[in-house]
C-alpha cells in the first residue's frame, strides 16, 4: 500500500524533471500567477465589497441603496 | 448619468471586453484541440502506427503551450467583478458563485491527475490508460466550460429566479430551469461545436504551412483529414444551433436580432440582409435609410425568427417607441413602469427602515406588478434601450459569412485528400493557412454579436451596465486596463513565439 504514494510521487517528479519547453511553460505560468495574485489581485482588484462592509447585511443595504439612488433623489 | 460615472462604465466595459476576447484567444483551441489529440491518440492506439504517435505527441504540445499562457486568464475576469462590478456580482452571486467554484475544483484536481498522465505518462502508463487520461483531459476542459456558459446565458435570459429586496439580490428558485433553461443550452453548445471548427482550422493552417513548405508532409495530411472532418461536423452543428439560437433570441432578446440585423422598421415577410453597409448617420425613429447598399433575401429573417417567411418581426423602432397594432410595448412605456419599480423598491426599503409594514408591503405589492421593468427604470430615453448596430450587424455577419466559408474548404481538403492530390493543391494549402487567422476572427466576432448585442444590458432587461458597475474613479480602472494591455500583449508574444518555435521544430521534437 505504501508503494503506491510513493510510486506517485516519482511519477510527478520524474515528469517534471524530464520537462524541456515544460519549464518554459512553467516560468511563464508561475510569474504570470505572481503578477495576478501578488500584483494585481493585492494592491489594484480588491472586492470592494469586502473591503468596505463588515457584514452581509451591510452590503445588501448598500447595493440596494445604489438601485435605488435615481428615486431617491 | 454623471460624466465621471459614463467614463467609469466605459472603462470597466473596455477592460472586460479586452480581458474577456484575450481570454477566448486559448479557450476555444483547449476545447477543441484537446478533442482533435483525442482522435489522433485513439487512431493510434487501434491502428499500432508510430507516425500517429508522433502526431498525437506534436499536437499535444501545441495544447500544451495553449494551454499554459491561457491559463487562468479566465480569473483576471472575477477580479473584475468584486472591483467594477460589485453591484451585479453581488445580485447575482446566489445564482453563480457556488457552482462556479464547485467547477474551478473540479477542473483543477481532474487537470492535475489527467494533464499529468497525458504528459508524463507516455512511457509510464498503459496505452489504454494513457488514451483514457487523454479523453478525459479532453472531455473535463469541455464540461469546465459549463456554467460559466450556463451564467451568461442566464443574462441574456434571467430564467427561474426571483429578486429578493430585502437582499438586493437574485435568487434561485430552480437549478435544472437555469442550466437548462434553451439559451444556456445553446450557448453551451454553440460555444463548443464553434470551438470545436476553430481547432480544426488551426491544426489544417500549421498542416497547409507544412505542404506549402514541403515539410512533414504525412502528418501534415493525415492531421488535416481528421481535422476536416471534424470541422465539417462541427461547422454543420455550429450552423443549427447558430439557428436555433437566433429563433430564441428572436423571442428572448428581440432588440439584439433588429440590431443583428439592421431592422428599423418591423415587417412581415422580413428579408435578411445577406450584404450591406450600414448607414452611419441612421437613428431610431428618422427617415433616413438603414443601409448605404443592401443585398437582401426576402423572407429570410422571419423564416428564421418565427419558422415562417410571411410572420412579422419587429424592428428597432416597435421596440423603442412601442406598436400598438402588433401589441409591441416600447422601451418608452418600460421605462415608465420601470421607474414605478425603482421607486416601489425606495419606499420598501424605506418603510422597513421605519418600521412601516403595511407600507412595506404596499410598496412590495407594488413592485411586484413592476419588477419585470427594473432595469428600464435606470434608462433616461427609450433610444438608450438600443445596442451599438453597426458594430453588432457587422460582427454577426463576419461570424456567419466565414462560417458559411469554412465548410467549403473542409470539403475541398477532403475532396483532395479523397483523390490523393492535397499536397498537389498550393493554393488550398495557402487558403488553409488564411483560415486559421480567420478562424480567430470568426470566434471573436460571435462573441462580439452576443455581448455588444445585449447592450444597454448586463442582466437582461433588468440590470443595465451602468447600475452593475461600481462607483470607483475612472483613472483606476484606466489603470488597470492599460496594465492589462501591457501584460496580454507580452503574453500573447510569448505564446506566439513559443508556438512558432515549436512547429519549425515540428514533430521530430
Amino acid at each position: 500500500m505504501r508503494a503506491a504514494p510513493r510510486e506517485l510521487f516519482a511519477f510527478y517528479r520524474d515528469g517534471f524533471r524530464s520537462m524541456v519547453l515544460g519549464r518554459t511553460l512553467w516560468k511563464i505560468i508561475l510569474v504570470k500567477l505572481f503578477l495576478m495574485f501578488a500584483v494585481l489581485k493585492l494592491f489594484f482588484f480588491s472586492n470592494v465589497l469586502e473591503k468596505e462592509f463588515r457584514s452581509d447585511a451591510e452590503r445588501s443595504a448598500h447595493v440596494l441603496d445604489n438601485l435605488t439612488r435615481g428615486a431617491s433623489k | 448619468m454623471g460624466n465621471d460615472i459614463l467614463m467609469t462604465v466605459n472603462w470597466s466595459r473596455a477592460q472586460f471586453a479586452l480581458t474577456a476576447m484575450y481570454h477566448w484567444i486559448f479557450v476555444p483551441l483547449t476545447l477543441g484541440l484537446s478533442f482533435l489529440v483525442a482522435f489522433f491518440e485513439s487512431i493510434y492506439l487501434r491502428t499500432g502506427d508510430e507516425s500517429w504517435k508522433k502526431l498525437t505527441k506534436f499536437w499535444m504540445t501545441l495544447f500544451g503551450i495553449n494551454f499554459a499562457i491561457g491559463v487562468a486568464t479566465g480569473i483576471i475576469m472575477e477580479f473584475q467583478f468584486g472591483t467594477n462590478w460589485s453591484n451585479y456580482s453581488w445580485m447575482v452571486g446566489d445564482i453563480f458563485g457556488a457552482p462556479l467554484a464547485v467547477e474551478g475544483i473540479f477542473a483543477f484536481f481532474l487537470e492535475a491527475t489527467f494533464f499529468a498522465v497525458m504528459f508524463f505518462g507516455w512511457e509510464r502508463a498503459s496505452k489504454r490508460f494513457h488514451l483514457f487520461s487523454t479523453w478525459m483531459v479532453a472531455i473535463g476542459s469541455n464540461l469546465s466550460a459549463v456554467w460559466i456558459l450556463v451564467a451568461n446565458g442566464w443574462m441574456q435570459n434571467p430564467v427561474a429566479m426571483a429578486f429578493n429586496p430585502d437582499k438586493a439580490r437574485f435568487e434561485m428558485q430552480n437549478f435544472f430551469d437555469v442550466a437548462l433553461s434553451p439559451t444556456a443550452v445553446q450557448k453551451f453548445t454553440h460555444t463548443t461545436s464553434s470551438s470545436f471548427l476553430l481547432a480544426s482550422l488551426f491544426v489544417m493552417g500549421i498542416s497547409g504551412l507544412f505542404l506549402l513548405q514541403k515539410r512533414h508532409q504525412q502528418l501534415a495530411k493525415r492531421s488535416m483529414v481528421v481535422a476536416a472532418v471534424l470541422g465539417l461536423v462541427s461547422s454543420g452543428f455550429a450552423a443549427f444551433n447558430g439557428d436555433e439560437s437566433a429563433f430564441h433570441i428572436a423571442h428572448r432578446q428581440p432588440m439584439k436580432l433588429a440590431a443583428m440585423e439592421g431592422l428599423y422598421t418591423g415587417t412581415e415577410k422580413a428579408p435578411i440582409v445577406a450584404m450591406g453597409i450600414i448607414n452611419p448617420d441612421k437613428k431610431p425613429g428618422d427617415n433616413l435609410p438603414a443601409f448605404k447598399q443592401e443585398v437582401v433575401v426576402p423572407g429570410m429573417l422571419s423564416l428564421l425568427a418565427n419558422r415562417d417567411p410571411n410572420s412579422f418581426v419587429p424592428g428597432i423602432n416597435d421596440l423603442v417607441y412601442g406598436n400598438p397594432t402588433r401589441k409591441i410595448v416600447g422601451a418608452q412605456e418600460r421605462i415608465a413602469s420601470g421607474k414605478i419599480a425603482v421607486a416601489e423598491l425606495a419606499k420598501y426599503k424605506e418603510a422597513k427602515k421605519t418600521g412601516d409594514q403595511s407600507g412595506a408591503q404596499a410598496a412590495l405589492a407594488l413592485f411586484n406588478q413592476h419588477k419585470d421593468d427594473l432595469g428600464y427604470g435606470y434608462l433616461n430615453r427609450p433610444e438608450e434601450a438600443v445596442p451599438p448596430v453597426p458594430l453588432t450587424f457587422y460582427a454577426f455577419h463576419v461570424m456567419v459569412g466565414l462560417g458559411t466559408f469554412f465548410p467549403i474548404v473542409f470539403i475541398c481538403v477532403l475532396f483532395c485528400a479523397f483523390r490523393g492530390t492535397l499536397e498537389n493543391h498550393r493554393w488550398l494549402s495557402a487558403i488553409c493557412f488564411a483560415c486559421l487567422f480567420l478562424g480567430y476572427v470568426a470566434s471573436q466576432a460571435g462573441w462580439v454579436v452576443a455581448e455588444v448585442g445585449r447592450q444597454p444590458w448586463a442582466i437582461e432587461g433588468l440590470l443595465p451596465v451602468g447600475v452593475a458597475s461600481t462607483a470607483i474613479a475612472a483613472g483606476s480602472v484606466k489603470t488597470t486596463f492599460f496594465i492589462f494591455l501591457f501584460l496580454f500583449t507580452g503574453l500573447l508574444i510569448a505564446e506566439i513565439g513559443i508556438m512558432v518555435k515549436q512547429i519549425k521544430i515540428g514533430p521530430e521534437a
